[in-house]
């Protein structure tokens, strides 16, 4: 303690203060984070009388202010009537609902329920009237025997790279609208994205892809993300843009560095 | 100017002043800066530590070279799992790293041997002077005996058919160049096979099947739901064996439904729905990228290349971007299977900037 005291007013000291509260606030902060995500939840019926009648509770208190008590859509917000659960299981899920602001589109954040709030919110939306439903296991199953790695190739490039880039990285739409990523993005998540089409993205619906080929597309976006970068660092893999910028600064930084070292004179 | 070349290894740095003329000047002539002897010159340690500094260096562009072979050879010989990209990647890095260094070590130490080690003098070359008078001369009289010993002015008839001879030889290369690509030919008549014509028409036809891509699957108007997009081909495409590519560069389609409503449709084009489900080619009539950043609320189709924007509502008209003119539209309708087939070809040649696209508006072309 004596030297503790007496090393108080080492310039130091400052810098170990800090990198103490980081270490100790970021260590909370994963633990906490962990916690939350490890809310373990079964899927349940979403047809069950309880969840519903929960389902609308929650519904009343978070989503009706934009989209209407009976979810019959406002002046802010559309009907959800018909959207199905899916819809509900993909907006909630990754946090794009509740709307955090207004603007071009709605982003995802952390998650503002957990597994059970949204299921019991799918359950209410889809007892109001029947739309897509949370997909079943088997087409989530990326393992399994009927995948064709090969043909899910296909199907998203021609279905889904224009959008969201051939690396999987997303890409820019019009007046700030923009196609996310899809690295990391949950299988469940994937297919009912597609099947419902949130936002301005089209629908892609089992009359057009078939449950089997979205279970190709997303077997290999999962086998994607698997492959990792053989040419090095991705920068996001966003394409040309990122790579030309990185050139651009970092490269010509470089070589003016080079001429600068050159043409000055030796001591 | 004065005279300025001076100096030698031995004596370096000594600066001469203008001659005379330097009157004539706004400014006077500075002459070269003073020179100034570097560490090196004087610290004979400094030098041994230059002389270290380049050849650790080069020694590193040595190491630089192994990196790679190892690169190479090594990591290459191992027996690789297709799937192990953390292999692949060690390889491309060592590779990498090998060539920077092998040529950055042998650069960035030449460089150091001439900053640090090597005399630092100025030095003023003249210019060499421009050729005398004498050798034009010599030029121009052996030009004149040319002239003058091939007869090409006293024979006209040999030089004007020279030039026409060399005129017309290059034209069979032009009409190989045109026929180059005869893999397209799809008409029995030979004149509909050449250039424009062909450019002008796609496999759509009369009752061709609007099929998936990739699955290759006609499509029920049923399947076409409010706000889904599907990539479309004409039927028998996919089982092309050869000018696949080609031809489906020409005859892709993107197939939406909209809500009928919605939709602002010119006189002529009345018919060419099928209860909103309308199908556009999918190549920009800008420079011919494929367009296919269908925003379902909007009704916009982004081209991801420059960023030309068209709305399905007004017919693919252009509302933002590069982009000349709309989106051709492939007439559709439903065959007694239920199943969508085009009413014909589209009925203006899709792409980028054709060269004989008609400029009359449509109700006069008969559209």
């Amino acid at each position: 303690m004596k030297a503790l005291s007496q090393n108080r007013r080492h310039p130091m000291v400052g810098v170990a203060l800090l990198l103490l509260g980081l270490l100790l606030t970021g260590g909370l902060y994963s633990l906490a984070s962990n916690i939350n995500s490890a809310s373990a939840y079964s899927q349940a019926d979403y047809t069950s009388a309880d969840n519903i009648s929960d389902g609308e509770t929650l519904f009343n208190a978070n989503c009706a202010s934009c989209h209407g008590i009976g979810a019959t859509g406002g002046p802010a917000g559309p009907s959800l009537v018909g959207v199905g659960a899916a819809s509900v299981d993909f907006q909630v899920g990754t946090g794009r609902m509740p709307l955090q602001m207004t603007g071009p589109q709605g982003q995802e954040k952390q998650n503002q329920f957990n597994e059970e709030q949204t299921m019991q919110l799918a359950a209410y939306v889809h007892s109001l009237g029947t739309g897509p439903s949370i997909p079943e296991d088997e087409y989530l199953d990326t393992d399994h025997a009927d995948v064709n790695l090969a043909r899910g190739g296909d199907l998203f490039r021609v279905n889904c790279a224009m959008c969201h880039s051939a690396s999987a990285g997303g890409g820019a739409l019009t007046r700030g609208k923009y196609a996310p990523t899809l690295h990391g993005v949950e299988e469940e998540h994937m297919y009912e994205a597609m099947v419902t089409g949130p936002q301005n993205m089209p629908v892609f619906s089992d009359s057009n892809l078939t449950p089997e080929d979205k279970r190709d597309v997303i077997a290999y976006l999962k086998e994607f993300e698997t492959q990792g970068h053989p040419g090095g660092a991705s920068l996001g893999s966003l394409g040309p843009v990122a790579e030309g910028l990185f050139v651009w600064t970092g490269g010509l930084a470089l070589l003016i560095g080079f001429m600068v070292w050159m043409t000055t004179r030796s001591s | 100017m004065g005279e300025q070349r001076h100096g030698d290894p031995g004596t370096p740095g000594t600066v001469e002043r203008a001659g005379d003329d330097s009157g004539n000047f706004a400014i006077e002539d500075p002459g070269l800066p003073p020179h100034r002897p570097r560490i090196t010159d004087e610290d004979p340690r400094a030098a041994k530590r230059a002389e270290r500094q380049v050849s650790f260096l080069f020694i590193l562009s040595i190491i630089g070279t192994i990196i790679f072979f190892v690169g190479y050879f090594g990591v290459g010989q191992l027996p690789l799992d297709e799937t192990d990209m953390g292999l692949i990647r060690l390889q491309n890095t060592l590779l990498g790293l090998g060539t920077a260094f092998a040529m950055l070590g042998i650069g960035v130490g030449i460089v150091q041997w001439g900053r640090a080690l090597m005399p630092d003098h100025e030095w003023v070359e003249e210019r060499e002077s421009v050729a005398n008078e004498e050798d034009r001369s010599d030029a121009v009289n052996m030009i004149n005996d040319i002239v003058d010993e091939s007869q090409i002015k006293r024979r006209p008839l040999l030089r004007n058919t020279l030039i026409g001879a060399l005129a017309i030889a290059p034209l069979p290369a032009v009409a190989m160049f045109r026929d180059l690509d005869n893999s397209g030919n799809q008409s029995d008549d030979p004149a509909q096979n050449f250039g424009v014509e062909r450019m002008r028409h796609t496999m759509w036809d009369t009752g061709t099947r609007l099929v998936r891509d990739v699955t290759g699957t006609p499509i029920k108007a049923e399947d076409v739901t409010i706000g889904s997009a599907l990539h479309v081909v004409p039927d028998g495409l996919l089982d092309l064996e050869h000018d696949k590519l080609n031809q489906k560069a020409k005859a892709v389609v993107l197939l939406m439904r909209l809500n009928p409503e919605d939709m602002q449709i010119s006189d002529g084009r009345e018919d060419w729905h099928v209860d909103g489900i309308v199908a556009y080619s999918k190549i920009c009539t800008h420079v011919g990228c494929p367009i296919a950043l269908y925003e379902q609320h909007t009704h916009h189709l982004l081209c991801p290349c420059h960023q030309s924007t068209y709305d399905l509502t007004q017919e693919c008209k252009v509302v933002f971007g590069p982009a000349s003119h709309p989106l051709p539209q492939l007439p559709i309708t439903v065959d007694n299977d239920g199943y969508l087939v085009a009413q014909s070809d589209f009925q203006e040649p899709v792409g980028p900037a054709y060269w004989e696209r008609d400029p009359r508006p449509a109700e006069e072309r008969g559209a």
